[in-house]
């Protein structure tokens, strides 16, 4: 095989260099409790990460597009109109950074961001997109179906003879991870690495600019490897495709590819094991929901859509472009916008008995994975996950309760799910 | 009846084509489109209703008789 120019430097030297001279913006971090939700907000705050809800809808009613001063200043959206409309409006927010932390990247790295093309804005966006989705359209993921039954099934053997198991960590965590580490070409024995980068990318979004870069670095150092090892050893996975694929006539450079995979191991695993692990929780906590979906497998799919709009697990951020008054708010140059998702699903205006879990609803629009361009290019994916996944487990523990509700615990940040789920399987 | 989904709205949520898969289906990169015509037979108007109204961008347009 012929010398790829595209990969003589390794990448991490050439990030590194790069944002040596350039980290962007970073602002001073502020900690401790929150006061106010209005005017101080802060989503790793302990009561928004043990019960965001009644936060919500308190906003909602009270000041519907809340403030704080963390993170250098942001605003958050709780209506599904004023979500919506930001998620339209490509023209005044950026999507030069979808996490919220505290450090804007470089105006230099638009218009295709660290991790295209979820940090992409138009016109680059649409022409990184339509090289991914092919790739996760229904007919690729149809394919992938068999595969998770039977490892759902592995997983549920595992599980056999023990009278408590954590939902969470025994079951939900291991679904995402086999399949796009699958998909991705990656070492299966490497999963702990990837919920290790997950957590460094998502959860510790409160650190200094410099931890948080330094952390970065062992994903891009990891990426690389696998790039390497692809690029030496081409194989039927989306890293090889990655490396062949082009845009607009052009491969793609390096840090595209890099970001891109990590986009896919990062956005791709604690998002749908947080999905399943809600659901999960769901039933174990009402057991006449669980006993209709037992009895009725064929509600599933509609009860699924359910639990994506009542316990989303995804919120977004965008940036904003330049000063403007929006909607009475006088939002800053680079201020963030936490885009919240799962606020909107809750919005009353949008959805009848906003607060309560329906399972055979049938008017349900909701966004949990999002709305406008950015739609989650990996829904197909994930639906098939998260169905499969409830349809196996409850097909072999149809009884299942929670064994300690005051055990559970959520994960903080932008991706909400539980982490620890203590589940009595044989009562 | 008679149903169309704007391309332009469509963001490839699927839920058109997962609902009412002999209304809708999928084109190559995930997003909806009518099939044929769109000219939605009888036993399928419940479908076609539901799937327009899933549609989490407002995408489809629907002609009753």
């Amino acid at each position: 095989m012929s010398t790829d120019e595209r990969f003589a430097t390794p990448l991490i030297d050439r990030v590194m260099e790069e944002r040596a001279e350039n980290l962007g913006t970073a602002n001073e971090v502020i900690d401790g409790p929150v006061d106010d939700f209005a005017s101080d907000f802060d989503h790793t705050d302990p009561n928004w990460v043990s019960d965001p809800y009644p936060i919500w809808d308190d906003l909602r009613e009270r000041c519907p597009i809340a403030h704080t001063d963390r993170y250098g200043g942001a605003w958050l959206p709780t209506r599904h109109e004023d979500v919506a409309a930001v998620a339209y409006d490509t023209e005044r927010f950026s999507s030069r950074s979808a996490v919220m932390s505290n450090n804007r990247p470089p105006l230099e790295f638009a218009p295709a961001g660290i991790s295209p093309p979820i940090s992409s804005d138009p016109p680059f966006h649409a022409d990184a997109r339509r090289v991914l989705l092919p790739a996760f359209a229904p007919k690729a993921i149809e394919r992938l179906e068999a595969g998770m039954v039977e490892f759902c099934d592995s997983l549920l053997d595992e599980l056999e003879g023990r009278e408590v198991v954590d939902a969470a960590v025994d079951y939900a965590q291991h679904i995402p991870v086999r399949v796009i580490s699958d998909m991705l070409g990656f070492p299966r024995e490497d999963a702990e690495l990837f919920r290790g980068f997950v957590h460094d990318v998502l959860e510790s979004v409160n650190d200094s600019v410099e931890v948080r870069f330094a952390k970065l670095g062992g994903l891009i150092t990891y990426l690389w490897a696998q790039i390497e090892d692809h690029v030496a050893n081409p194989r039927d996975d989306l890293t090889s495709f990655l490396i062949d694929a082009e845009m607009a006539g052009q491969k793609l450079d390096p840090v595209h590819i890099a970001g891109t995979m990590g986009l896919l191991l990062v956005a791709g695993i604690d998002t749908t094991w947080s999905a399943i692990g809600s659901s999960i929780w769901h039933l174990a906590a009402h057991p006449a929901d669980r006993e209709r979906l037992v009895a009725d497998p064929d509600l599933l799919p509609t009860a699924m859509e359910e639990f994506l709009r009542a316990y989303a697990p995804v919120t977004m951020a965008r940036l904003v472009k330049e000063d403007m008054e929006w909607n009475g708010c006088p939002m800053k140059a680079d201020d963030w916008i936490l885009l919240s998702f799962p606020s909107a699903n809750r919005d009353p205006e949008m959805f009848e008995r906003a607060d309560e879990v329906i399972i055979d609803r049938e008017v349900n629009r909701h966004a949990a994975f999002g709305l406008g361009v950015h739609r989650c290019v990996g829904s197909n994916l994930a639906r098939m996950e998260v169905r499969v996944a409830l349809e196996r487990w409850l097909a072999r523990y149809p009884n299942f309760s929670l064994a300690d509700p005051a055990a559970v615990r959520w994960s903080g940040g932008q991706v909400r799910g539980p982490r620890t789920l203590p589940v009595t399987i044989n009562s | 009846m008679k149903v169309h989904v704007d391309a332009e709205r469509c963001q490839g949520h699927g839920r058109c084509y997962a609902l009412a898969p002999q209304v809708f289906e999928s084109d190559d990169l995930g997003n909806g489109v009518e099939i044929g015509d769109g000219v939605v037979p009888e036993e399928l108007y419940a479908a076609a209703r539901r799937a327009v109204l899933n549609c989490p961008e407002s995408a489809i347009t629907i002609e009753e008789n």
